[in-house]
Formats: structure tokens, sequence, C-alpha cells
């Protein structure tokens, strides 16, 4: 099963590239949106007991690949490279591309797409009908090992993720179809941290306590206090990471995928 | 003012207001202290005596920094004016090894753990440059302990990778102080090795001496036991639980031995720069062989003299100074010391004879003298 999946992959890899951002569907892993059911998530900061309800959405089982973003910025030319505003990425946007179109060599094609600001990871997934996922709906998902939902306390996948995170290099590697989790979604945690739509509001809790209390949480062993699970280091760095992020920044290991509401 | 100046009838009254109002003012105070006393008179006198505000002396001209990687000290100041400081100090994720054949990716400030060593002087202005490369998988910051505002300047600081970061802040306070990343989760950035030491040289400069070393001590959690070969990941549950796998000085069970040891002449000084990063173990801090004449308990100001055993709280530091009087190798080593046998808490310094020096050394210590067997009187009963 993995083994024809790798096997697919590389012949895929080996094809030249489609002219055109049609090209998205010749891969031959299945991209085809998640139903996620209901569930909820308890924050790392939150009351004690605030879990916070998560209703059905669809997410994207894959990031959003290099090719993915070629394809977008194709039809739209102002989130291009060379005509990007300032206002809306930081100054290494999309750093690594050729040049507008052209992403890299056909190897690249399959890599998630890094360098990305939030403003044009937000209109990449309007402009296919879909939302960035809120950080509850990302952080539900993503507490899913292979065989449980929810393995948010379990010791074991908290370590291999944690080891994950260690081991992940730049620039990202493509994505394969091996290992989904639970809900059927990969590359949560092996390929690069990604986008959500509410990354700047994350640590006021649930309650939206105000700016006295807002991120200064995350620093020093302050961080700690509060936090639902002291023990979910995964959790703290993503939390950490998303507390250094602006709309505009870009980073080497900062992608992202979408989501979509259940009407 | 000088309007109702113009008799002196109308000076007088002014004067004779003006008194009055200095008198109910003195009253007032002396109410005041009255009532001070009986409460919070302590608080009073602290805040105005005991504790004077901080000097901020005028800023001439600006420099870069020179930064040094352990063990190395940057050189002594020797301006005598308050100078607006550059840092600039780059974050990198690396792998090394920290024991012959174990690797770990440790993150660093400048590439070394521990971190480069910042000099500075007190009441110099520091404008400090944080940037993390871009290969670094998560943000850092930066917490010195020698700044005096929130976060220490992790607040100002926070960089994700492939971005920089600029504060500033005055060096008001003289002595030898950690910083750290305080990124979240804090212990996972101090346990990978991000911390390092800065020195606030006091404004009147620190005595000369012939050699100054970088010595930082810390503890690592691996997967694997100590020793064992390849590379070892970060172990969250050995460090929660304080099950140190590694205890070293500048980041490795040989970054001070072998072809690495210190190296000083007989008779010279030697001033020695602690730290410890922890995350967890306090240091026991002993040189064999060597009797340190001041320590800079907790790299503050007063000086002990005459100290075997040093600690050094995690986070904390502390200044040793010797002279280096008898030839050998001295050995440095935490003394609680299954850690120096076991975990890599060992270095050495090697000091070379100097043939003026060498029949004084031997006043002062022998080396063997006799070695024989001896039959003895003394009934054991067991
Ligand atoms: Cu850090």
């Amino acid at each position: 099963m993995l083994r024809s999946a790798a096997l697919v992959l590389a012949l895929a890899l080996c094809l030249p590239l489609p002219a055109s951002g049609s090209g998205v569907a010749a891969v031959s892993l299945d991209t085809a949106m998640v139903r996620v059911p209901a569930g909820s998530h308890l924050p790392l900061y939150a009351n004690a007991g605030a879990r916070i309800a998560v209703p059905a959405f669809e997410i994207d089982p894959f990031p959003v690949t290099r090719r993915d973003f070629a394809a977008f910025v194709r039809e739209s030319p102002q989130w291009r490279r060379s005509r990007i505003n300032p206002a809306f990425a930081g100054a290494r946007y999309l750093d690594g591309w050729r040049g507008d179109l052209s992403f890299g060599t056909p190897h690249d094609a399959l890599r998630p797409v890094t360098q990305v600001s939030w403003f044009a990871a937000r209109a990449y997934c309007a402009a296919a009908g879909k939302r960035l996922p809120t950080t509850a709906e990302w952080e539900y998902v993503a507490a899913a090992s292979e065989a449980e939902t929810d393995a948010s306390r379990n010791g074991r996948f908290i370590a291999d993720v944690l080891r994950t995170y260690g081991a992940r290099r730049t620039p990202v590697a493509p994505i394969d179809g091996a290992a989904p989790n639970r809900f059927g979604v990969h590359h949560l945690h092996d390929r690069s941290w990604e986008w959500v739509s509410d990354f700047n509001s994350v640590l006021m809790g649930d309650d939206s306590r105000g700016a006295s209390g807002h991120d200064r949480r995350l620093y020093c062993a302050a961080g700690s206090i509060g936090a639902t699970d002291p023990g979910n280091y995964p959790a703290f760095l993503r939390y950490g990471f998303r507390a250094g992020l602006e709309g505009r920044t870009t980073a080497d290991n900062l992608g992202f995928r979408c989501a979509r509401s259940i009407p | 003012m000088k309007a109702l100046l113009t008799s002196p009838r109308t000076a007088w009254i002014v004067v004779g207001v003006m008194a009055a109002i200095l008198v109910v003012a003195v009253t007032t105070l002396q109410a005041r202290s009255a009532t001070a006393s009986a409460g919070t008179a302590a608080v009073n006198h602290i805040s105005t005596n005991t504790i004077p505000m901080a000097e901020l002396p005028s800023i001439r001209g600006e420099e870069m920094a020179v930064l040094t990687a352990p063990p190395h000290v940057p050189a002594p100041i020797t301006r005598n004016y308050a100078t607006k400081v550059k840092v600039e100090l780059e974050m990198f994720e690396k792998t090394m090894e920290i024991a012959p054949g174990v690797e770990y990716n440790f993150w660093t400030f400048g590439g070394t753990v521990p971190g480069s060593f910042i000099r500075v002087r007190e009441g110099d202005l520091v404008e400090f440059t944080l940037r993390n490369h871009h290969s670094s998988t998560v943000p850092h910051n930066i917490d010195l302990h020698a700044v005096t505002g929130p976060g220490g300047g992790a607040e100002a600081s926070l960089v994700v990778p492939g971005h920089e970061g600029v504060f500033s802040f005055r060096a008001t306070k003289p002595g030898l102080y950690v910083y750290h990343c305080a990124t979240a989760p804090v212990a996972l950035h101090v346990a990978n090795g991000m911390y390092g030491l800065i020195l606030v040289e006091p404004k009147e400069g620190l005595p000369e001496v012939d050699h100054e070393f970088y010595v930082m001590q810390s503890d690592f959690y691996t997967e694997g036991a100590h020793g064992e070969q390849g590379f070892q990941p970060f172990s969250m549950e050995k460090a929660i639980a304080e099950q140190a796998d590694y205890v070293v000085f500048n980041g490795s069970t040989t970054a001070l031995t072998g072809d690495n040891a210190l190296k000083v002449r007989q008779g010279e000084t030697v001033r020695m720069y602690l730290g410890n990063g922890g995350p967890n173990l306090m240091s026991n801090f002993h040189i064999i062989g060597a009797v340190l004449d001041n320590v800079y308990l907790e790299g503050g100001t007063v000086a002990q003299n005459n100290v075997q055993t040093t600690l050094i709280p995690a986070g904390g530091s502390a200044i040793a100074e010797f002279r280096a009087d008898v030839a050998g190798d001295l050995i440095l080593v935490d003394h609680a010391i299954f850690r120096a046998f076991h975990k890599g808490a060992i270095g050495m310094m090697h000091v070379e004879e100097v043939p003026e020096l060498a029949e004084r050394g031997r006043q002062i210590f022998s080396g063997p003298q006799a070695n024989r067997p001896y039959t003895s009187s003394a009934v054991i009963e067991d």
C-alpha cells in the first residue's frame, strides 16, 4: 500500500510539468477534502475545562503545494512575487522561486508552499471557495494520531510529534500518501508549521480577557501558568510559533492548508 | 513676582506668606513621616537611601561588541565612558557532538553551547539585534538577566525563522549574568542549549589578570542512555523527571579535556566566568587542586575568599579568581561527583611549569615523597 503510493508519486514527480495550473489534479493522491465530524478542542490556554466546540467541517488532506500555489498566482497576478503589495507580505515572500510562475524544478512541485504570508494564504483559500482553518479546528484535527482521534494525552504520540518537529528540514519535503491520521489528514506535523485564520488571537483564551493577558503568557516560565496541559510540548511550540507571527510574516517552514464550513 | 516687590512692605508680606507655606509644608512632612514610622517607615527609608536610582550616564559614540565562543572571553574594556554598544547575535539550530559519537540537535546563540560571551561596561546602552537563521524550526527570543524590564527583553525580541528583532537596554548593574531563550516551551529551548553569559563590567573595571575563561555547565536529556551512539533526540520524560544523561561544561563531555584543556603557566592569575544554564541541576563547581582565592558569589559584587566549592544555581553565575601556584593538571568538576564520573561534568586546566617558579611550587606541594609498606599495630575488632 505504502509502496504503491510511493511509486505513483515517483512517477508523478518524473513527469514533465503541465504547462498550466490544471496539473494540480494530475497528482495521484486523493486531494478531496476530508469531512471532520463535530467535536471539541481544549485550547492550551483556557479557563479550567473550557473546551471549545468544533462543528463538523471540511479540511484539505494535504498542505497546499508549490504547484497549487503557482496555479493560483497565474490566475491572481497581484499575489505574484514581483507584484505583491509589501503590506501583505515580507521581503522573502515566495523566496526560492525562480520567477513569478516558476517555483523551481519538478522535484519542488509537491513541496508544501512556504514563504507565504497569512494574507496570501487567506486569498488562496478564498479563491478556492474555502478559508483558513481556525486554531481550534487545526488543533482538533492535529490531535489525532494514526489510531486515535484524540491522542493529545498520549505520551508516546506527544513524544513522536516532538521528535518529528526536530527532524524536519528545509526546504520542506514533498507531500506523500503515507500515514494519514485517524481523520484521514496528512502532514499536520511532519512538513511545516501552518497558518490558521486566528493566529493572532489564540492567546486571549475563550473569554477574551483583554490585552493585559495577551501573549505575555508565552514567555519564560509564565508560559506554563494557566496552560491546560504543561506536558504538551508540541502544542507549546505551535502556540509559540504563532505568537511570533504577523500577517505579513513568511518563513521557510510556514505553509498552510484550507478548510471549509459545512453549510 | 517682580511687580509685587515694589515696596518693602509688600516684600515682607510675600516673605511672610512664603514662610507660612514653608511651615505648613514642613509640618505636613513631619506629620507624614510620623505616620510613616508607625507603618511604612522602612519602605520610605529604603526607596530614598538604600537603593539609589540607577545612574544613566550620557552616551558617547558607538561601537560593535566583539563576541567570543567559549572558552574565550572578549578583551577587557578600556573605555572610561559609557557608549552605545551594538550586539548582533544569530541563533542557529545545529547538530553537534555532545560526546564522542553522540550527536544532539542543539539550539544555539551564535552556533555554540553555551552561546557567545557578551561584554559591556556599566552604564552602556546596549542595542541588541537578535537574528533567527532561516533554517531554524522555531521562533526564539532572548531574556538577559542583566536587563531591567519586562521579560528581560524576551517580549521585545521574539523572532520567527528568517527574521531579526532589535531592542535596547541600559546595563545599569554590574555583574555576570545569564541570558537564555524564553520562547514557549521555555524548558525545551533551555534544555536544547539556549543560554550564555553577559558580563557587565563595573565602570571602574576589573583587576588585571593573565587569563580569562568562559565555562558554563548544563544538563542534557536524551532518549538513549549516556554514551549511546548516534543521533540522540531530546527526552521530555527524563527532563521532567530531572534525570540527566549528560552534565557537561561548554556543551560536550570533551569541550575541556584532551587537546581542549585550558592552558596557563605556573604563577599566572586566572579569572573564570562561570555560569550554569541548567535547565535543572545546580552546579557544585570545584577545581581539584586549587583553592579559589576570590569568588564573586552568584556573579554579584561581593567576593568571598578561599573557596573550595561554589554553588552556581541554574540560571546563575559566579566569577572565580585564583593563582596557579603549582604546575600540573587542575581538574574542573561538578563535585556532585557522579556527574563528573558518569555524565561528563569534567574539564582540565594544564598548568605549565615555569623554571623560575618550580622550586617555589615544590615548597607549596612536594609531590610524592615516599610510598612504602608498613606494618600496623592497630587491632580491628569486628
Ligand atoms: Cu529558543
